[in-house]
């Protein structure tokens, strides 16, 4: 076999491993890489106009269609930009390969051109990194990289590459399989604890299924759905888990967490069984954690140990991925003809039905002043609760998550973890690139958009038609609801005296901009955006500056002390909590 | 904190430049605490053991193992401190030795089972290996303007009987 460069290895390795496109930016360090590229079409490579969108780009398109996304950047500011990107993407376990290029290996440690400690930087925010410095090793390395991003709890994986070695040459062989002595993620469940869990769940007299990202990741939403049916019990999603089981359906009552539902948080409070499934009882969900779910016994599904009793203490637990756990629980049930406790069942939905009661999610309607939540339900019935929503972060992205109604996994896009903003633009191109023929609509806010707005550039380049739903109340909406609450409405830089025109901004761009000012005008003006199947639409919706969150479970709080809308004075009745976040 | 432990951890890991930062960079990043690390390449040039000491809380304890397990170089871990096991570690130390201090610290690093390695007109230096605690007794028992160098190795440790930690 004839040698070949580094490079030109690399670049076989991403046809040999299916990879369709490849986020990225040139520099220095990777312009081997770049003439490699220049030479096939195999990879469509994308260029970005930061490296943070590249890597949000790729996060995108990993979440929408369960791909591997993958990166190039250059060597120094390539990689520090695009740190923000990786840790978002750890945060939410999404698989990414970033391939960084690095200065020569001589030059490695002084202070050279462009140089950073790149495997260094980015230790803490990705599940494993390499630095490659022997070519023969790169195309293993490159096999290592997917196998371990890919498998067990999904993570990004980081290859530094030395411009040296993407210029020595050597001859090219792609393992079909590798096998790491030290990393052997645990699959299957234990039969045992399946069936010791299995009685528990059934013996439940007031039962909770609470369900996180881990189904989605797992791709095990069709087994969550069907064990849920089975057993007829409630079932609570976290904001990274929504859509793997229908918000439609009947037995969904609403997320949980901080801006969850009365009826979820209730329901947690108050249940005797959890049964966590590929979840992580992050803060935002249990609340102030000795308050947290006080008469449950816990089971707990999740592929990776370390997240299970970190938080809270689990009675059961399972290591496995959530399909293979779920279809072994499922066929435990059905093979015995083993069923839960239905007249328990009942009363514990008629308690259930009657917080339902409280409607925690209405909010006042105007014909004056656009409503944001009332936008985001109007997008989901002029897209017909189809689209694929990726969001910013802050208030508006608590409203996509409790006004969509997401029916199907890998639907909603968000940072739940890191909570990136600017995330949203970039991961809705990513997401389009994933799914050309689908709709996918970016709800956002006036200070998360200004965070990668320069990515309107690569969307108008590549042609990707995104709608952008921006709820303009002219606030740092979130950080302002908290110091309205919790800071004696002390508004503390969170109103933006000077914003752009965004109408104009999008037609600088070479995309439509629309500005919407009144609730009358919402639905013809989302109508008219969907329309214009081929072009991305800026649609700037100037909403009502004074709108908050709820419910509310201000920090330091328990599950079942939800502040609700119109009913609660907002002040902070926890001390504690003002330390926390 | 309370019920905080000691725990001696005993690791083998790829040796590959890079694998100890990681293991020290979990401790920083996760607010663990390490009383001391020793780490040295064994018998098989691809594998380090890496023997740390920490203290914590059973629960803390149970996320340093998980948290270390998830590491990508760790190949395997035990916890010494839940088997039988023996704790050992080097202490070099430099002291004073003049006039009637010669003869009393001859006789308290014999008691001590310490060999002295270099001796000058006015200074011993002593080799010590024991668990920590022995190691602690002599400096205590040594006075303590007669010190004037200390250096440990921290903890290494192994299991005792047939349980061996090997790939």
């Amino acid at each position: 076999m004839e040698p070949i460069t580094g490079a030109e290895i690399l670049v076989r390795c991403l046809k040999d491993e299916g990879v369709e496109y490849l986020f990225g930016y040139p520099g220095g360090s990777v312009l081997h890489i770049y003439d490699e590229l220049y030479k096939q079409e195999d990879v469509k490579h994308i260029l970005v106009r930061h490296e943070q969108g590249a890597v949000h780009a790729a996060d995108g398109y990993s979440r929408a269609s369960g791909k591997p996304g993958v990166v190039l950047v250059t060597s120094g500011p390539g990689v520090t930009n695009a740190v923000t990107g990786i840790a978002t993407a750890y945060m939410d376990s999404i698989p990414l390969v970033v391939f960084t290029g690095q200065v020569p290996t001589a030059l490695i440690g002084n202070d050279a051109f462009q140089e950073v400690d790149t495997v260094g930087i980015t230790r803490p925010c990705v599940k494993h990194n390499f630095l490659v410095k022997d070519v023969r090793l790169l195309a293993e390395t490159v096999k290592k990289a997917f196998y371990i991003a890919m498998t067990g709890r999904p993570g990004p994986v980081l290859v530094d590459l030395p411009k040296d070695i993407t210029i020595t040459k050597t001859e090219y062989h792609y393992p079909k399989k590798v096998k790491l002595r030290s990393y052997n993620p645990t699959v299957k469940g234990h039969a045992g604890q399946i069936r010791k869990a299995v009685d528990m769940i059934l013996s439940a007299k007031r039962p909770m299924l609470y369900t996180g990202g881990g189904v989605i990741l797992s791709d095990g939403s069709a087994e969550l759905v069907e064990l849920t049916q089975l057993l007829g019990y409630p079932i609570t999603q976290t904001l990274m888990g929504l859509g793997a089981y229908p918000a439609t359906d009947k037995q969904f009552i609403g997320m949980l967490g901080m801006h969850g539902t009365y009826e979820a948080n209730m329901a947690m409070h108050e249940c005797d069984t959890l049964i966590a499934i590929g979840a992580r009882f992050d803060d935002r969900v249990t609340g102030k954690i000795d308050k947290f779910c006080p008469t449950a016994r816990i089971v707990h599904v999740d592929i990776d140990p370390s997240s299970i009793s970190k938080n809270v203490k689990v009675d059961i637990p399972i290591v496995g991925s959530v399909p293979n756990v779920l279809r072994a629980m499922i066929n435990v049930i059905r093979d015995e003809k083993l069923k839960p406790d239905t007249e328990a069942l009942t009363q514990w939905w008629r308690q259930i039905d009657e917080w339902r009661k409280m409607e925690s999610l209405r909010y006042r309607p105007s014909t004056e002043v656009i409503k944001p939540q009332f936008v985001v339900e109007k997008l989901y019935q002029v897209t017909e609760g189809q689209a694929i929503i990726t969001s910013d972060v802050g208030q508006h992205q608590m409203w996509a998550a409790q006004y969509y109604l997401f029916d199907r996994p890998r639907q909603w896009i968000n940072s739940g973890g890191l909570g990136t903003m600017g995330f949203g633009l970039p991961a809705a191109m990513g997401a389009k690139f994933a799914f050309p023929d689908q709709d996918v609509a970016c709800i956002t806010g006036d200070g998360s958009i200004q965070m990668m707005l320069q990515e309107l550039a690569t969307m108008k380049q590549y042609n990707t038609p995104v709608k952008i739903i921006n709820l303009n109340n002219g606030y740092l909406g979130m950080v302002r609801q908290w110091q309205e609450f919790f800071y004696q409405k002390r508004y503390s830089m969170t109103y933006f005296e000077a914003l752009p025109n965004f109408v104009m901004l999008a037609e600088a761009y070479g995309h439509v901009g629309m500005k919407i000012e009144r609730p009358g005008d919402v639905e013809g003006a989302l109508r008219e955006a969907f329309a214009m199947k081929d072009r991305t639409v800026f649609l700037d919706f100037v909403t009502d500056p004074s709108e908050n969150v709820f419910p509310m479970i201000p920090a330091g709080g328990g599950q079942n002390e939800m502040l609700l809308a119109e009913r609660d004075d907002m002040v902070s009745t926890h001390e504690e909590g003002m330390v926390l976040v | 904190m309370n019920n905080s432990n000691r725990h001696v951890i005993s690791i083998l890991m790829e040796n590959e430049s890079g694998a100890l930062s990681r293991v020290a960079n979990l401790f920083s990043a996760r607010g663990y605490n390490i009383e001391s690390l020793t780490v040295a390449p064994t018998d098989d040039p691809t594998l380090s053991r890496l023997t740390l000491v920490t203290s914590g809380n059973e629960q803390v304890i149970e996320q340093i193992v998980k948290q270390l397990n998830k590491l990508i170089d760790v190949v395997k871990l035990i916890d010494l401190s839940e088997t039988d096991s023996i704790e050992r570690e080097l202490m070099l130390i430099k002291t004073k030795a003049l006039g009637e201090q010669r003869a009393e610290m001859m006789r308290l690093s014999e008691i001590f089972g310490g060999h002295i390695l270099d001796v000058t007109d006015s200074t011993y230096t002593i080799e010590l290996t024991g668990p920590g605690g022995k190691l602690d007794s002599f400096l205590r028992a040594v006075e303590k303007d007669a010190i004037l160098e200390v250096v440990r190795s921290g903890a290494t440790g192994i299991a005792l009987g047939q349980k061996a930690l090997h790939v």
